[in-house]
């Protein structure tokens, strides 16, 4: 091809870097809908909130109830778990942020943090494991709180992850008490 | 090697057919008259073992997909309706699902065979690069095959695999929810796992074809790991190998006969009988035997390493134990092939072998202590027989005497002389 030859590049060199580009972007825009189809689709994305009622839940009991086709605990913690989760010194802590969905993003992970003001008993969490997504066991593991029975993650009476290889504490997901006995999550 | 074929179409069909798409004279010269080093032994067979079972899984498949029903309410039951309603419906699924496993058992030995005959090296490293590329792509088909049922492994298997992609930083979040459709592992993910374990095989297929033609190109490496140098070292691929192939291939059918209908769920967990339930994870969650090697170093790495976080750092360090086969060409310094005349290798290679049985045998052990130091300590090894004794062995190892030809070695004469 002669024209590639020239030092000036020519009308046909522009030409072609052009159709090739349009070409290019063409392509990506009709990749995007073939990609995008796997995300998550209008009916999943429209389980909205729920509605729980925890006036049968007493002091160290739990519940779990499904909010986005995920566990969701609720728990009513007892003085001795509050107390313990409550002594713990931030810096002890493998990730110091609250994780909680409801406070600004750089939140400490203080056990008042992990609950809502005027309900610091009540723990409200995600209960799906930070590591890979297993849902850990309740009331075990060394520190009285969860324990992930997949690899080994041991979370504290806070939901705090404190050992293992899990990354993050356990999620806070966005809720409200609505009254005494009511919680609305999402 | 392949050289040029000698195949004469006989009739006139076959004539006719020649002219127009020379298929005949390929599979000839290809599979008839291939010349193929005499010397081959049984370990040699566990690539068409693997082929017949890949045969298999793809006859078995299709039959199965003619019963089951790919939807989260479903699934289970249909998987039931397999095993109890439809004729032979047991037969076809115990056949499938033990096929994966027999499937993975060929191809490691096919893999620990190529290993110690050095068959990696030059000229066919992209035989192997190409072997390494359909493991993988085993491991994802098995991985997504092993969802289908929707029972509780199925499920929660789903969920820790695809939650090691959540370790990537930035986008890991974005990447889980898309594998998953939903902000958990649901139908939409049962869906397209379906669709893909029935697409995966057709592709394994295609790759097969290449990693066939890869080594046919160069022609088969052999026990003594000297290509052939004369018609004196090599035979006709048929009735030879052929006939060696599928006497292997009975063989192997015994064993895998034995666990479809004598231990049909002994390779399985009883926790896949359980429907899926998204409350409530089993209490010891392991994938298949045929993953546990790598399961185990997923589960190595429990400490931060500088700015990798511990969970990062197990993913890397579980894709770095199949990436690191892609460059084992390159990482072997030494010239000579096969370990019969590497006395240090051969050490080596069995503590290696050694090293994956423990890793396996440790994957399967909950995460707690000692197990967790044992496979830290096997992580090592494993890498460490790649990165270390590989490259620094080639170096300062004395091989023995490599005979001048396959046709010395076979007949036993010593090359000194020579």
């Amino acid at each position: 091809m002669e024209h590639t030859d020239t030092a000036e590049p020519s009308r046909r060199d522009f030409l072609y870097i052009a159709t090739g580009a349009v070409g290019a972007v063409g392509a990506g825009a009709l990749a995007w809908p073939f990609i995008h189809q796997m995300n998550p689709d209008a009916s999943a994305l429209a389980l909205a909130s729920i509605e729980v009622d925890v006036s049968a839940v007493e002091v160290g009991q739990s519940i779990t109830v499904t909010w986005r086709g995920k566990p969701v605990f609720i728990r009513q913690r007892t003085e001795k778990e509050i107390a313990e989760a409550t002594e713990v010194p931030i810096a002890d802590l493998p990730d110091q942020f609250a994780r909680n969905a409801n406070l600004e993003d750089g939140a400490d992970a203080s056990d008042a943090n992990r609950a809502t003001t005027g309900k610091e008993a009540w723990l409200v969490m995600v209960g799906v494991c930070t590591h890979l997504g297993c849902v850990p066991l309740g009331e075990a593991g060394e520190y009285g709180g969860w324990f992930c029975p997949c690899h080994g993650s041991h979370y504290d009476t806070a939901g705090r992850i404190r050992k293992g290889p899990a990354p993050e504490n356990m999620l806070v997901p966005p809720y409200k008490f609505s009254g005494d006995d009511v919680v609305v999550i999402g | 090697m392949a050289g040029h074929s000698t195949y004469e179409p006989q009739n006139a069909g076959a004539k006719w057919l020649e002219r127009r798409l020379p298929v005949l004279s390929l599979v000839h010269g290809s599979f008839v008259a291939f010349p193929t080093p005499k010397n081959l032994n049984y370990w040699w067979t566990f690539g068409g073992i693997a082929f017949f079972v890949l045969v298999v899984q793809l006859i078995t498949g299709i039959v199965l997909v003619m019963h089951y029903t790919p939807n989260d309410a479903l699934a289970f039951a249909s998987v039931e309706h397999i095993m109890r309603d439809v004729n032979y419906g047991w037969l076809m699924r115990y056949l499938h699902s033990n096929g994966a496993s027999m499937f993975f058992f060929a191809v490691y030995i096919h893999i620990f065979r190529g290993m110690y005959y050095g068959s990696y090296k030059e000229p066919r490293e992209l035989a192997w690069i190409l072997g390494v590329l359909l493991f993988f792509l085993m491991v994802l088909t098995a991985f997504m095959g092993y969802v289908l049922p929707w029972g509780q492994m199925s499920l929660w298997g789903a969920t820790v695999i695809t939650n090691l992609f959540s370790a990537v930083p930035v986008v890991g979040e974005a990447i889980t929810t898309w594998l998953w459709g939903g902000f958990a592992v649901g139908n939409p993910t049962l869906n397209r796992f379906f669709s893909l374990h029935y697409l995966l095989p057709f592709v394994i297929l295609g790759v097969v074809m290449l990693h066939i033609w890869a080594f046919h190109v160069a022609g088969n490496n052999n026990p003594v790991g000297v290509d052939p140098k004369s018609e004196k070292d090599t035979v006709p691929f048929h009735p030879y190998y052929t006939l060696k192939d599928l006497f292997a291939i009975v063989v192997f059918m015994i064993l895998f006969s034995w666990f479809v209908f004598y231990l049909p769920n002994y390779l399985g967990h009883a926790d896949n009988y359980i429907p899926a339930n998204p409350m409530v994870t089993p209490a010891h969650i392991v994938p298949e035997w045929f993953l546990l090697p790598f399961y185990a170093i997923l589960r190595a790495i429990t400490f931060d390493v500088g700015p990798i976080p511990s969970k990062l750092g197990g993913v890397i360090a579980m894709g770095g134990a199949i990436a690191i086969l892609f460059v084992l060409p390159w990482l072997d310094t030494s010239k000579v092939r096969s370990a019969n005349y590497r006395p240090v290798y051969r050490f080596f290679f069995w503590l290696f072998f050694f090293t994956t049985i423990m890793l396996g045998w440790l994957g399967s052990k909950p995460a707690e202590q000692p197990y967790i130091a044992w496979i830290q300590f096997f992580t090592v090894l494993y890498f460490a027989h790649f990165l270390i004794v590989l490259p620094v062995l080639g170096l300062i190892e004395t091989p023995r005497k490599v005979p001048d030809s396959i046709n010395d070695a076979v007949l036993g004469k010593s090359s000194d002389a020579a």
